[in-house]
């Protein structure tokens, strides 16, 4: 087996453990409160206590086996792997009888998009300038830039999102701050369509570029920082290597590899920061579907979208894991 | 000690205004202390009056001094904030030190399950937490919530910091003068664990009273508490924008992003600070 | 001139300001010496005497915290000081004329390219041959050196550490230059491999007829491989002269010790340690540096710092115990003058 094989096996082990662990906890999160959603979404319903009893107990078994919640603990666990393995989620409460996969898969496109992009963005932007910056110590311009970043840097994701939207929404309202694309259009290949999408996606794309592009400057800054005395960096300015491949192939080379690995790492912070910014501009994706289940005691669909969403950052986390031998010709040894 | 604080505070311009802007902040919480009107009630004063000498930060649509309301709000999120980095600093202590020191397989299974819970989004975990408890929920259960998954990335610090201490030549000079392990660790090894703690903790810090704004803005804590989160929240759901009382959102916002950076340039200045690069250029003075 | 390198005066300190403590470590501390052509200088000395210091100024590596104070630099292929060569000038003469064999060659290649991309960084700019014409050369340079044509492709991990100081050397001297600085390059690895490498930077210098600065701790190496020898102590020079010479006859106490504590077969004899520590050099001794540890101190040698003399035509000493300095000689007779007529 070559050594790559090895690291392949060693990485999906982690995807698996990471799903297993994960849906585990979304697992004992549910079953392990005192509050059954059954009589939850049972009281909601018969909160004007004009019910027929019997109604009632129908309606009770109904969602106990809609819940998947019937039978003993074991059993319970078995059915909810069991479900979660062939995606059925049962029905929304709120959209009845859409099933929550469908909600789900209209949903996670919008989210993917608003993550890649930004993401994409976020890092190459961020650690390119971090680089410069880190490299050329003295340059006011990138000295200036740092100081930019080391100011969004703490800052979370709702506050920024917020400040973009009320910059935009309120002082210069040039772009559109709420939904996916302008509502009297028909969804298609079309180019109106296309650029209204577009141009939506504009204040999202820039609210979660501007939460995660601090840290991946900082970050990369000091990297540099510290490679730029490294021996093999010293050994070639010595030789009179041309500096802009010193840049190139010497340092930015070397710290992307953790640069990656951090990627890797942060990737479910920055998921939540999607999320959040989907809520603030009211964005079509994941977040605003999970809010709305949530306000309407939709079960199944925050269940849902809980699993999916460690799924899904699992997945990206495991893909960037498998690029990275790409990069580092030392990935051999342990 | 107090030494080393001016020190930094004349010739490090970060730390220097980190301080600043975290004093203010904890002038707002002391100030707390003498408000003149209880916080939980409403309707106390003449509503949406903009900034004056009687109200300094105006009053918001439920008739309450914004002022007032800021730094209780700005008190109960930063003990909150407070008592999650606390907890986590203790989950994290714990595993990172056993890892780092330990290491072999049981460093390899604990550091899975860390990247575990790193990877793992939390937003959508806390928010069917928040389903399930509903109107049970309380701040210490949310807290306890965020702290049991709020410390991997710092266990993952502190462990780096431990495996090099462990491998450094002067551990293994002291295992061989015979001190005793807890003498090591207590003498030799805090000194440099003890930075990197407090600088993991003021991030931490930074990191629960996010999430806390961003839940409560959502509505999914209790909102009857005044949080700078569920100030943001209610000055929602009154569309202070839209109606004008931009000061009820403004107060907030602003004093939440003075906190985060304060915190996160003393945390940035502390590490500068403990870098053993500079630390040997500033001893022998 | 007929040297090929001329270092005179040369100051060049450390000058930190950190959190507003500000320290200048006196490494090279008024140091003059040259190196003829075709020759092997050696430079010997304890850890931080100075030596890598002096490496890094006369190689024009120099970085801020380190500074030049004083003094010049000319190479035999230069026609001004190495501190005037304007940017684009020094990067010329890089590798071409002047190149360097590392020390610790574990780290000096880049971990995430091949060998032979790491000779066409460094070398093929300044050879000006075409690519194919280039890989004949470094295939037959390789060959020379004994290593293998086929580690090109490799990464540097790959090899050993061995191989990876063989590389080293093979990239600081396919350019044939005139000048080599090989700081420390034997220090990491084990003394059978020692041994050849050592072997083939001698070879290599002998062919290509380059002077050389060796710099390394390690007395019997400088035996083996330095035609003249230089020691320094605490950031100066304190005594120079034909390798063979300074271990038969060496003057200065600190030279004295250090060839007596080398271990010999059949010597049975205790080493005596040298009393005291290195001195700190942002705050050394007044006076000779050495003199808190000298068995042979004497007033003059806490008040004024010795220079370099030729004691020897061909070798130099700083101490005032073989080359006692006009001050000395004035303080004893004013000594001996005071004895006989005391003052009243």
């Amino acid at each position: 087996m070559t050594s790559y094989t090895w690291y392949f096996l060693r990485r999906l082990g982690q995807f698996v453990l990471v799903v297993f662990v994960g849906i585990n906890i979304v697992f004992f999160v549910t079953h392990a409160t005192p509050i059954d959603p059954v009589e939850q979404a049972i009281s909601s319903a018969t909160q004007f206590g004009q019910s027929d009893p019997r109604a009632v107990e129908i309606m009770r078994k109904a969602l106990r086996e809609l819940y998947g919640l019937d039978g003993t603990l074991w059993q319970q666990y078995l059915t909810f792997w069991r479900r979660l393995a062939t995606g059925d989620f049962g029905p929304s409460l709120s959209a009845f009888p859409t099933p929550v996969s469908k909600l789900i898969g209209q949903a996670l496109p919008w989210t993917v998009g608003l993550l890649a992009t930004s993401t994409l963005t976020a890092w190459c932007i961020g650690n390119f300038m971090g680089g410069l910056a880190g490299y050329y110590r003295r340059n006011r311009l990138l000295k200036a830039a740092g100081i930019f970043a080391m100011g969004l840097q703490p800052i979370p994701s709702y506050i920024m999102s917020l400040v973009v939207l009320i910059l935009f929404g309120y002082f210069w309202p040039i772009l559109p701050i709420t939904g996916g694309f302008e509502m009297n259009i028909h969804p298609g290949f079309t180019f109106s369509f296309i650029s209204s999408v577009v141009t939506h996606s504009l204040l999202p794309v820039l609210s979660l570029t501007l939460i995660t592009i601090g840290a991946w400057f900082v970050g990369m800054r000091s990297l540099v920082s510290n490679i730029i005395s490294e021996d093999y960096v010293v050994y070639a300015e010595l030789a009179g290597v041309d500096r802009h491949k010193i840049l190139t192939s010497y340092v930015m080379r070397n710290a992307l590899m953790p640069q990656l690995t951090g990627l890797a790492l942060s990737l479910g912070g920055i998921f939540n920061g999607a999320i959040i910014t989907e809520v603030v501009f009211g964005y079509p994706g994941l977040g605003t579907l999970l809010i709305r289940g949530v306000n309407a005691g939709d079960y199944s669909l925050v269940l849902g979208i809980a699993s999916i969403s460690i799924i899904a950052v699992a997945t990206a986390v495991f893909a960037i894991d498998l690029l990275y031998p790409l990069l580092d010709p030392r990935v051999k040894i342990r | 000690m107090l030494k080393i604080v001016r020190d930094l505070f004349r010739h490090n311009r970060e730390f220097a205004v980190g301080s600043i802007l975290v004093l203010l902040v904890v002038g707002l919480v002391v100030a707390s202390f003498f408000s003149p009107y209880p916080p939980l009630d409403s309707y106390l004063v003449p509503p949406d009056t903009p900034p004056s000498w009687d109200h300094l930060l105006g009053t918001n649509s439920r008739g309450q001094d914004v002022f007032w309301q800021l730094t209780i709000a700005m008190r109960n999120s930063l003990f909150f904030g407070i008592s999650v980095a606390v907890i986590s600093r203790v989950i994290s202590l714990v595993i990172g030190l056993v890892s780092g020191y330990a290491g072999g397989m049981v460093d390899r299974i604990l550091m899975s399950i860390n990247d575990t819970f790193v990877v793992i989004p939390l937003f959508p975990i806390l928010t069917l937490f928040y389903f399930m408890m509903h109107d049970h929920m309380s701040w210490t259960l949310l807290a306890l919530a965020m702290a049991s998954l709020g410390w991997p990335y710092d266990a993952r610090l502190i462990r780096s910091v431990a495996l090099s201490l462990r491998n450094r030549e002067f551990t293994t000079q002291s295992i061989f003068s015979g001190m005793s392990m807890r003498q090591i660790l207590v003498e030799d090894h805090l000194p440099y664990v003890l930075p990197i703690v407090f600088s993991t903790t003021l991030n931490n810090i930074n990191w629960s009273i996010g999430l806390e704004v961003t839940l409560s803005v959502i509505g999914l804590t209790n909102i009857e508490t005044p949080t700078i989160g569920t100030m943001i929240y209610w000055a929602n759901q009154h569309t202070a924008m839209v109606a004008g009382v931009w000061w009820w959102v403004l107060a907030p916002v602003a004093t939440v992003i003075m906190t985060f950076i304060g915190l996160f340039l003393l945390s940035v200045s502390m590490n500068e600070f403990i870098d053993p690069r500079t630390r040997l250029a500033r001893m022998g003075a | 001139m007929d040297a090929a390198l001329s270092v005179r005066n040369l100051r060049a300190y450390y000058v930190t300001d950190y959190f507003g403590v500000r320290r200048e470590v006196r490494a090279v501390d008024d140091v003059t010496l040259s190196v003829g052509k075709n020759e092997i200088y050696g430079i010997a000395g304890e850890s931080s005497c100075g030596k890598s210091t002096f490496i890094k100024t006369v190689a024009a590596a120099i970085r801020p915290p380190l500074r030049v104070l004083g003094g010049s630099i000319k190479y035999s292929f230069l026609d001004r000081d190495l501190y005037d060569l304007d940017e684009k000038k020094l990067s010329d003469i890089r590798w071409k004329q002047l190149s360097c064999i590392p020390q610790g060659s574990m780290s000096v290649l880049n971990p995430v390219r091949r060998i032979r991309e790491s000779f066409q960084d460094f070398a093929f700019p300044h050879m000006g041959l075409d690519r194919s014409e280039f890989g004949k050369v470094v295939n037959r340079h390789l060959e020379r050196l004994h290593l293998q044509p086929t580690i090109l492709s490799s990464y540097p991990h790959e090899l050993s550490g061995g191989m990876r100081q063989r590389v080293a050397i093979a990239l600081a001297t396919v350019c044939r230059p005139e000048f080599i600085i090989a700081d420390e390059p034997t220090t990491a690895l084990d003394v059978v491999v020692q041994k050849d490498v050592l072997a083939l930077i001698l070879e290599t210098q002998r062919e290509i007829g380059s002077s050389m600065i060796f710099v390394t701790h390690d007395l019997t190496v400088h035996a083996n491989i330095s035609d003249r020898l230089g020691i320094m102590y605490a950031g100066r020079l304190i005594e120079e002269g034909p390798t063979r010479d300074v271990f038969r006859d060496p003057m200065h106490p600190y030279t004295r010790h250090l060839v007596a504590s080398l271990p010999r077969i059949g010597d049975l004899t205790a080493k005596a340690a040298l009393t005291g520590t290195p001195p700190n050099l942002a705050q050394p001794p007044s006076g000779c540096r050495f003199h808190p540890r000298c068995p042979l101190a004497t007033d003059i040698c806490r008040q004024a710092n010795p220079e370099l003399t030729t004691a020897v035509p061909g070798r130099r000493v700083a101490c005032y115990a073989v080359t006692p300095s006009p001050e000395a000689r004035a303080m004893t007779n004013h000594r001996m003058t005071n004895d006989r007529f005391p003052p009243s």
